[in-house]
């Protein structure tokens, strides 16, 4: 599913590389927590995923595809294989929930019969039946965070990638919003959540990946959090 | 392709930026009617060109009698009879030069002159016919190969002057060549202007659509899709203003030419409809695309894909 060999990263006009030499597998179906402090390269690792960024170094698999070899003009289509959830959330305050998750199929052009099946579908998945029509300005942020994941999730992707999904939400609704993301995992789809959440990785007990200054220095299954901040 | 989400697109771009779209349409609808008059002038002045370079001659004057003081050329007096049948000779010969000749007796050429200055003009009345000077009236192939004639004959003896009249037309030819150039030049600079509001207004929109334009790349939206929003609401803003620029010209042609200057001067013959409408299509087209490239280049730098 996601492969890295040997992948270092460094961004112009800084010393230090983002990442140094990491190498690591990632099977379909797997739930698996990225964690590190501020600065030890989980942002650089996602971006490497979504290809907003190419590794310096080394190879990035993603979906069998070697993301360095992917021309650009391909790149959509690879990530409409992969749904994408932040911290802060990237609704369009303009439209409502139901416009939200129909946005996403809209621009990759599926047809509106689609649209009109698959919208209502997955806001009763994620919770959210019956606040079709609400702007997301009415929503509590855990009900905004579900939109949210409505909408990463609505074309079915393979992968999700979750950075920090939690970061705005209090513990209950953290919890929540957890249960909906594993929910998701288990229907096949892979989840990557990059979090500082130690409550929640301790509680889960799915595999852990810890970066520090760019090094891979933990891979664990049935993790914990694993240090203090 | 979801037609109506484009469209929809487009729509609120325009009117969130409806003063930048405003400037945009108003300095295109400018240049390109500052181009298409361009055009037209240049037509103008071709088929001027054309109407009075078929009317002149090259004339070569002959030596009248009282010439002798005043033109050095003239100094052994008037042109004898076998001068004369000389150079009509000569002429004659320069078939593949030559289309016509016509000789102006100084009774003619008397009366040509009364024709033009009237009866009235003081110096017309103190003319006598043999003050007038006889002349060839050479037509040419090509009117461009003055030179060859005015070499063969200005030194010979009892030629006064050979004048190529078309010179005294070119300076008038300059003068609206000079205007054309100027109004291209200004066109130019219009051009510059549109060019770069679209550019600001391409930034401004990329900006303020930022979020929509984030989600659309994280969902896998082509770039295509992402930026053909911008381009078409550039290319819309450009065809509207170059509709303007459309509506001028065909203005200008009826106002200014048809119902004003065909009235009061009519030495002169105007293009007509057919001139201005065959630019028309010009006008639209390169105001859709002009600024539709420019937008595209815009959005090369101000929008991520």
């Amino acid at each position: 599913m996601i492969r890295f060999d040997n992948v270092s990263k460094s961004y112009p006009k800084q010393n230090r590389p983002a990442l140094r030499d990491v190498s690591l597998e990632i099977e379909k179906g797997e739930f698996v927590f990225l964690v590190g402090s501020s600065g030890s390269g989980k942002s650089t690792f996602l971006r490497l995923l979504l290809r907003e960024e190419r590794a310096s170094t080394g190879q990035v698999h993603v979906l069998g595809k070697d993301l360095a070899r992917l021309s650009n003009w391909k790149v959509p289509q690879m990530r409409r294989q992969l749904g994408t959830v932040f911290q802060d959330f990237r609704l369009l305050p303009n439209k409502t929930v139901n416009e939200n998750v129909a946005f996403a199929l809209e621009v990759i052009g599926k047809p509106r019969g689609e649209i009109r099946k698959a919208v209502p579908q997955v806001l009763e998945l994620v919770g959210l039946g019956g606040k079709e029509d609400r702007m997301p300005g009415e929503l509590s942020g855990g009900e905004q965070q579900r939109v949210a994941i409505a909408r990463a999730f609505v074309n079915r992707p393979m992968l999700l990638i979750a950075d920090e999904p939690t970061g705005n939400l209090d513990p209950q609704t953290s919890v929540g919003i957890m249960k909906l993301l594993d929910r998701i995992n288990r229907t096949g789809t892979t989840v990557i959540m990059a979090t500082h959440d130690q409550q929640i990785v301790d509680q889960m007990r799915k595999r852990v990946i810890e970066l520090e200054q760019g090094r891979l220095v933990r891979d664990q299954s049935r993790g914990v959090y694993g240090y203090q901040h | 392709m979801r037609a109506q989400f484009v469209l929809s697109e487009i729509g609120v771009g325009l009117r969130r930026n409806l003063t930048m779209t405003f400037a945009v349409i108003v300095s295109v609808a400018l240049s390109l009617a500052l181009f298409g008059g361009s055009l037209l002038m240049r037509e103008q002045v071709s088929t001027m060109k054309g109407y009075w370079y078929d009317k002149v001659n090259v004339s070569i004057f002959l030596c009248n009698k009282t010439d002798a003081e005043s033109f050095p050329s003239c100094a052994k007096g008037a042109a004898t009879e076998d001068q004369k049948k000389e150079i009509r000779a000569d002429l004659g010969k320069m078939t593949d030069l030559v289309q016509s000749v016509q000789f102006e007796t100084a009774d003619e050429a008397y009366k040509h002159y009364k024709e033009q200055f009237g009866k009235s003009s003081p110096i017309a009345g103190s003319l006598t016919p043999d003050q007038m000077q006889e002349s060839f009236r050479v037509k040419l192939k090509d009117p461009a190969k003055f030179e060859v004639i005015s070499s063969a004959f200005s030194k010979r003896p009892g030629v006064q002057t050979v004048q190529d009249q078309k010179t005294l037309l070119s300076n008038l030819f300059n003068l609206l060549n000079g205007m054309n150039f100027a109004a291209l030049g200004v066109m130019f600079l219009m051009l510059i202007v549109a060019l770069m509001l679209i550019v600001n207004t391409v930034r401004v929109s990329a900006f303020s659509r930022r979020r929509e334009t984030g989600i659309m790349r994280l969902v896998g939206a082509s770039s295509f899709y992402i930026q053909i929003p911008f381009i078409m609401e550039a290319a819309f803003a450009g065809l509207l203003g170059a509709g303007f620029a459309c509506v001028l010209l065909v203005c200008g042609q009826y106002f200014l030419v048809n119902n004003w200057l065909v009235h009061h001067i009519d030495v002169i013959q105007f293009i007509g409809w057919d001139a201005v409408l065959a630019k028309l299509p010009l006008v639209l087209a390169i105001g859709l695309l002009m600024p539709a490239l420019a937008a595209f280049a815009a959005l090369r730098k101000y929008l991520k894909v």
